[in-house]
């Protein structure tokens, strides 16, 4: 019992390194975001804040202005939706295609597992490969293809969401039951014969509630993605905070809330129904 | 109230908010430097009546004096002075499982440290030879800079002891000290408390589930039942009887440390010499 | 049932019609010979991307200010979450917790590219703008995570302290923290993933990193350049999954 007493606590050495190295990793990141909050608060940068925050209120409620917003979010909606209608025409036959359950050459023995990986693997990357570039960036290269407006944002949702949903759908279609597909085509029923009677029956209501959970997240992508020239609110909150005009903005901005609330309530309501 | 009291319960009630009265009109003054326990069967109101000591809980009438002074009539300040000269060594300690022991025991003084020593202690233990001198008494200092999940359950209520010994209160209420002690070792445990109590000749008041331990160790005992006192007495005047009265709705027996039946001799119980 | 689902299709076949017929969107128009060649060339331009040196330097820079965005933003978001997440959790009583909670809500309502636009009107074009565009969108999330991991917080060791003596605050830093730290800091290095992707993209608004180069490069038709730091944000994208996988993988074990 009689230790010599050790009065340095061990924890010590470890804690102090720990805590250099942190200091050390971030304290670089302080000059490389140029981090310097005084330019919120010098002479010129206070003015236009102050300017620009002071119209946020009243909202701008003018029945032009309103018209405007209430044509920007139909748009916004619609964007999404087409979207979307894209990117399950883009993703269902990927996902058909590599999902393993569904190969026919992987159950026989034949020449034909070979070609079978051949073209799974490449259906694979282009899936990785849509869903990899975030949609803003999608929206930015097909502003430039197609030109300003609408058609870019469908085509970006419908590009990143095909890529999504159809490695999600493959992995819901792989994570039911398989073995009704895998009899069916033992049997010498066709891949999608295989699939609507074997799989889709199980898998539906899975399949639905994601792709009705993709749209609410598209509602709010379309709203973004305006930011870069694709249309919908985005644009229009783009355009009024060029100008500085606040009320404008805060109404927008309410808008998107709302309708990002109504989103949620009508996906819930659709996932309840189809459920 | 009289200096030399400790504790001074007048008429003192509570009643919970689902109804149930813990306490009913008790009366109770226990000196400065006295060793107390407290006996009962479960549900007596031992706990309650620990907690109104504690401060924790107000009575619903009657009045208190804890260390000369109503807590119920301080400010926020000096209610929380009066705190720190309050010690509770709870029934199961409530320590944070990823706290170290040192950690835990020095918390002890966080009403009395000023607040950067406090604060500093979180980066850097501020008294560590402090924290192990205590953690000797209770036989565990080689734990000083484990992990309190690292501990078993009774190591961890000895840390809980060792933080009130370390915060060298003027008051120590002890809430089934040992409930999770084998029996050798709460000897040794309420022995040490005593051993405080003594040699700074501060007050102790202990509940107790272990009668024996409450007939060796204290000058003088409470027997509590449904709310009221059932008998105040040095332990030599605790009849067998007496007992079986008050633990009479519990059960058959007396409850004891190892369950054995209690030792006595006509006279009352056999006391063991006070430091064995 | 049956006729519910049928209603259910139909409505979304009309819903999807009716977005088409909405946008005008001229479907037949993308599919002509002429549009075809025209986003063929469009594509080929971007090949080979630019893996000249200068080009490369500038990139990794951009990399590592989109990392600083986030890791700056991140921590900014942890201390102020951390803040308001104790009056949140109803630490101070009614009032100031449905205050806390209206003003996390806002703050986490309002996408990180908003913000950012909003901010680079504040701050200025660049980085700064970024990181706190990240920072108010973060401290929304995070401080909602942190109040209910104080809220579902074990109550009796700080409480045990305040009745020997300790000050609220002392008793909060020695009774409570040692029980959700480990909670928060896996909260925030969650979001730090997640903000490493999201600084990648914040830029094209003008908030500074890899975004911003590539907003910069598309807009004076550098194709091969924007290519590059395409590559780039893939590549960091895909190195924070592993890295974050490898990582969880063992802590896990």
């Amino acid at each position: 019992m009689n230790s010599i007493p050790r009065l340095r606590d061990p924890a010590a050495a470890p804690r102090l390194l720990l805590a250099v190295c942190i200091v050390a990793l971030l304290w670089p990141g302080f000059s490389l975001t140029e981090f310097d909050p005084a330019a919120l608060f010098d002479e010129r940068g206070r003015a236009t804040i102050v300017k620009f925050v002071g119209t946020f209120f009243p909202l701008e409620t003018s029945p032009d202005f309103l018209g405007l917003v209430l044509k920007s979010t139909f748009e916004t909606l619609a964007i999404a939706t087409a979207g979307m209608a894209f990117a399950i025409l883009i993703g269902w036959p990927l996902a058909l295609v590599v999902t393993r359950s569904l190969s026919i050459s992987r159950i026989g023995p034949g020449p034909g597992l070979m070609p079978g990986r051949l073209v799974r693997m490449p259906a694979r990357f282009a899936l990785m490969f849509f869903r990899s570039i975030p949609e803003i960036v999608w929206a930015l290269l097909f502003v430039r293809a197609v030109g300003l407006g609408p058609a870019a944002g469908v085509l970006a949702i419908g590009v990143t969401y095909g890529g999504m949903l159809g490695k999600v759908y493959s992995e819901i279609l792989e994570s039911n039951d398989t073995r009704p597909a895998t009899a069916l085509l033992e049997a010498g029923g066709g891949r999608i014969a295989a699939f609507c009677y074997g799989m889709w029956p199980v898998a539906l209501p899975e399949l639905v509630s994601y792709s009705v959970y993709r749209w609410e997240c598209a509602v709010r992508a379309s709203v973004i993605m305006g930011f870069v020239g694709a249309g919908g609110l985005g644009l229009q909150m783009e355009l009024s905070m060029r100008m500085l005009n606040g009320g404008e903005v805060s109404t927008i901005l309410l808008t998107f809330l709302l309708l990002v609330v109504l989103a949620d309530g009508v996906s819930a309501l659709l996932r309840k129904v189809t459920g | 109230m009289d200096a030399r009291l400790s504790v001074k319960f007048n008429k003192v009630s509570l009643e919970y908010p689902n109804g149930v009265r813990a306490v009913r009109r008790l009366d109770c003054e226990i000196r400065k430097g006295e060793r107390v326990a407290i006996i009962g069967p479960s549900g007596a109101g031992k706990t309650s009546l620990l907690r109104i000591l504690a401060t924790a809980l107000r009575p619903s009438s009657g009045t208190i004096g804890v260390l000369d002074t109503d807590p119920w009539r301080l400010d926020r300040g000096n209610l929380r002075r009066l705190r720190s000269r309050i010690g509770m060594v709870h029934q199961a300690p409530p320590i944070p499982p990823r706290q170290r022991v040192v950690t835990a025991v020095l918390a002890g003084r966080l009403g009395q440290w000023p607040a950067w020593r406090s604060l500093a202690s979180l980066v850097y233990p501020m008294d560590i030879a402090g924290a192990e001198r205590m953690l000797a008494r209770m036989e565990i200092a080689d734990k000083l800079f484990e992990r309190c999940d690292q501990l078993s359950g009774g190591q961890l209520q000895r840390v809980g002891v060792a933080r009130v010994l370390y915060q060298r209160p003027d008051l120590i209420l002890t809430d089934e000290p040992v409930s999770a002690v084998d029996p050798a070792l709460s000897d040794r445990v309420v022995g040490e408390l005593n051993r405080e109590a003594i040699e700074r000749g501060v007050t102790l008041v202990a509940s107790l589930h272990a009668v024996d331990l409450a007939l060796h160790r204290f000058p003088r005992v409470i027997g509590v039942r449904a709310g009221e006192i059932v008998f105040d007495l040095p332990p030599v005047r605790v009849s067998d009887g007496m007992l079986a009265e008050l633990y009479a709705s519990e059960s058959r027996t007396v409850p004891t440390q190892d369950n054995q039946t209690l030792e006595t001799v006509p006279a009352g119980v056999r006391r063991r010499p006070m430091f064995s | 049932m049956r006729g519910a689902h049928w209603a259910v299709v139909a409505g979304l076949v009309a819903a999807t019609w009716a977005s088409f017929a909405y946008l005008a969107l001229d479907l037949g128009q993308l599919l002509t010979l002429e549009a075809q060649a025209q986003m063929w060339k469009y594509v080929v331009s971007f090949f080979p991307p630019d893996f000249s040196a200068g080009h490369l330097s500038r990139i990794g820079q951009g990399t590592l200010e989109t990392i600083a965005i986030s890791a700056i933003g991140t921590a900014l978001a942890a201390v102020l979450g951390l803040l308001l997440a104790l009056p949140a959790a109803g630490r101070f009583g009614v009032v100031p917790r449905a205050m806390a909670r209206l003003l996390l809500n806002f703050l986490r309502s309002i996408p990180e590219l908003v913000w950012a636009a909003l901010m680079v009107i504040a701050a200025g074009l660049g980085p700064f703008a970024g990181t706190l565009a990240l920072a108010w969108h973060t401290t929304g999330v995070i401080g909602r995570l942190f109040a209910e991991t104080l809220e579902n917080a074990p109550a009796a060791p700080a409480g045990a302290l305040r009745l020997s003596g300790s000050p609220a605050s002392l008793a909060f830093l020695y009774g409570t923290m040692p029980n959700v730290v480990p909670q928060l800091i896996a909260y925030t290095l969650y979001r730090w993933e997640i903000n490493i992707r999201m600084a990648a993209i914040l830029g094209v608004v003008g908030a500074g990193g890899l975004g911003q180069m590539l907003y910069f490069s598309l807009s004076l038709f550098q194709q091969p350049q924007a290519m590059t730091v395409i590559l780039a944000m893939l590549a960091l994208v895909v190195i924070v999954d592993g890295a974050s996988a490898w990582l969880r993988q063992r802590l896990v074990h």
